[in-house]
């Protein structure tokens, strides 16, 4: 018997999806697909089926099921343990969710406008000042979404050579042990910034200038760029606390509050969550929230060079680039396959997806679909690109994709806006983009400006 | 028409505030909500749009009559 095509495949165009995803839509929504261990999915590729998929409470994104689809070696481990958020199903994702729904609501994240904006200002200060040549993802596109997570959350950004480093091995280590180990590292670096706050809190202590006493991490903490004057306005609260729990010989934390000192605070201390839980949910947001926005920044400003027109239209308009955003987001579809498994037999489009069979859904393709969007393949950024799958659909739709929206703006707007003649610094098909198997993007943007 | 939200099942995305900005908001917790005066019923072209674009089908539209 004929094997079916393999998922993942590489992208042979950083902006399109890979060419062998292609030929499977022109022949039906769904279609049978081998993973990297011989095992078989569906690859779902239609919009349509897309949406009535997601929404059905019959597939499961529970990653400890045992008939989960894996794409990659890295994620046998890693199925050993819970995932929070888009790994579990509900109630309990219901409850994880929903005690993370009010920092990520559409006015508090409205409300970080200013202070974003001065992070990537600052950022493009440092850019300018430096002078062209520069390598856009290290000195911009990585340290926006990392700062702002960071600082978001509460986690030390002077950390976040360790903690960017650790989700490189997370997300896109060859094998298992690798990946564990990044899991891992995290795992114990936020298990201890967990602790370090709660002693914190309990002790009324404010934070001072001690670093987190962890020997091993210690060499990792030394910003390498970034703004860190922005992290010294953080938000530091100093509490008054009763006599009785001064005195306490633990060095308080050199660290903004954050996120994670409000679940402390509000979800350890009535115990609707436990220790373990807050570190997995903390996992999740500091990876997410850092790795696939900074590919969006540097991955969505290499398209708009390499579609002048498109480009012009964004600088001439300013105005257009709430639209342009969201048209990068599902042109892009940097995080291309949503994975599933079933749990009963689901009728779709005419094929059966039996029970315990994988599903994985393609949203660069599904991004593509031609019944929802005319001329799909072609950028434009005065499309108004609603009902794009680039941040899922369903439960599990992305909890930060208003904050994405507004850090993909601010940079996008101010970018243009201060360096109005950039250019790539090399031939554009000598950038190296990341394998298929993981977020989609490139490994190094080389930019410049000024006289040729 | 008539519109109503199961807050229950919403979960902050904020595709309806996103989507028609006149008829959703999102109260102090980041669950969604209708404005002020749009309680007995709207007429906003992006109605259906912002239902259609709900990841967790939390918005009911009523036909009226």
């Amino acid at each position: 018997m004929a094997q079916s095509a393999p998922f993942p495949q590489d992208r042979t165009c950083p902006y399109h999806p890979p060419t062998g995803y292609r030929p499977l839509n022109a022949r039906a929504p769904l279609n049978r697909v081998t993973l990297y261990d011989d095992s078989q999915a569906w690859l779902v590729t239609g919009h349509a089926e897309a949406q009535a998929l997601l929404t059905d409470p019959r597939l499961s994104a529970d990653r400890q099921n045992p008939a989960f689809p894996l794409t990659a070696p890295r994620f046998e481990l890693s199925r050993h343990v819970q995932t929070a958020l888009l790994g579990v199903d509900d109630p309990l994702h219901n409850k994880q969710r929903r005690m993370l729904i009010p920092t990520f609501g559409v006015k508090r994240v409205a409300a970080m406008r200013p202070r974003i904006q001065r992070v990537v200002d600052e950022l493009l200060d440092a850019v300018v000042a430096q002078g062209p040549p520069v390598e856009l993802i290290s000195a911009f596109a990585l340290p926006v979404p990392s700062i702002v997570i960071s600082e978001l959350l509460g986690v030390p950004y002077a950390d976040h050579d360790f903690f960017e480093g650790a989700s490189r091995r997370l997300l896109r280590s060859d094998t298992p042990e690798e990946a564990e180990a990044g899991r891992r590292e995290l795992m114990d670096y936020l298990g201890q910034l967990v602790d370090r706050k709660r002693k914190t809190a309990d002790a009324g202590a404010a934070p001072s200038a001690n670093p987190l006493a962890s020997e091993g991490l210690r060499e990792a903490r030394e910003p390498r760029h970034g703004s860190p004057q922005v992290l010294r306005e953080a938000r530091d609260v100093q509490r008054d606390a009763p006599e009785g729990h001064r005195g306490t010989d633990e060095a308080p934390l050199d660290t903004p509050e954050g996120l994670l000192d409000e679940l402390i605070r509000d979800r350890l201390a009535d115990g609707s969550l436990d220790r373990d839980e807050l570190v997995r949910v903390a996992l999740i947001l500091l990876v997410a929230g850092h790795e696939t926005t900074a590919n969006m920044i540097s991955l969505g400003m290499f398209t708009l060079l390499e579609h002048p027109d498109q480009l012009a239209a964004l600088r001439a308009e300013p105005e257009l680039t709430r639209d342009a955003v969201e048209e990068l987001l599902r042109f892009l579809s940097i995080a291309d396959g949503l994975l599933r498994v079933a749990t009963e037999d689901i009728e779709v489009a005419g094929q059966t997806i039996r029970a315990d069979e994988g599903v994985v859904l393609a949203a660069s393709t599904i991004n593509r679909d031609t019944a929802v969007y005319a001329d799909a393949d072609d950028l434009d950024v005065r499309r108004s690109a609603r009902h794009h799958l680039a941040f899922g659909f369903g439960i599990h739709q992305c909890l930060g994709q208003n904050l994405a929206r507004l850090e993909l703006d601010i940079a996008f707007r101010t970018l243009l806006a201060r360096i109005p003649d950039l250019r790539l610094a090399v031939p554009a098909d000598a950038i190296r983009m990341k394998p298929g198997d993981t977020i989609q993007g490139l490994m190094e943007l080389p930019v410049t400006w000024g006289p040729r | 028409m008539r519109v109503t939200i199961d807050t229950d099942v919403c979960i902050g995305a904020g595709q309806c505030v996103l989507t028609a900005p006149k008829v959703f908001t999102q109260d102090d917790d980041g669950f969604s909500e209708l404005l002020a005066g749009c309680a007995d019923g709207v007429d906003d072209p992006m109605l259906r749009e912002a239902a259609r674009a709900c990841p967790v089908r939390a918005i009911t539209l009523h036909e009226e009559g």
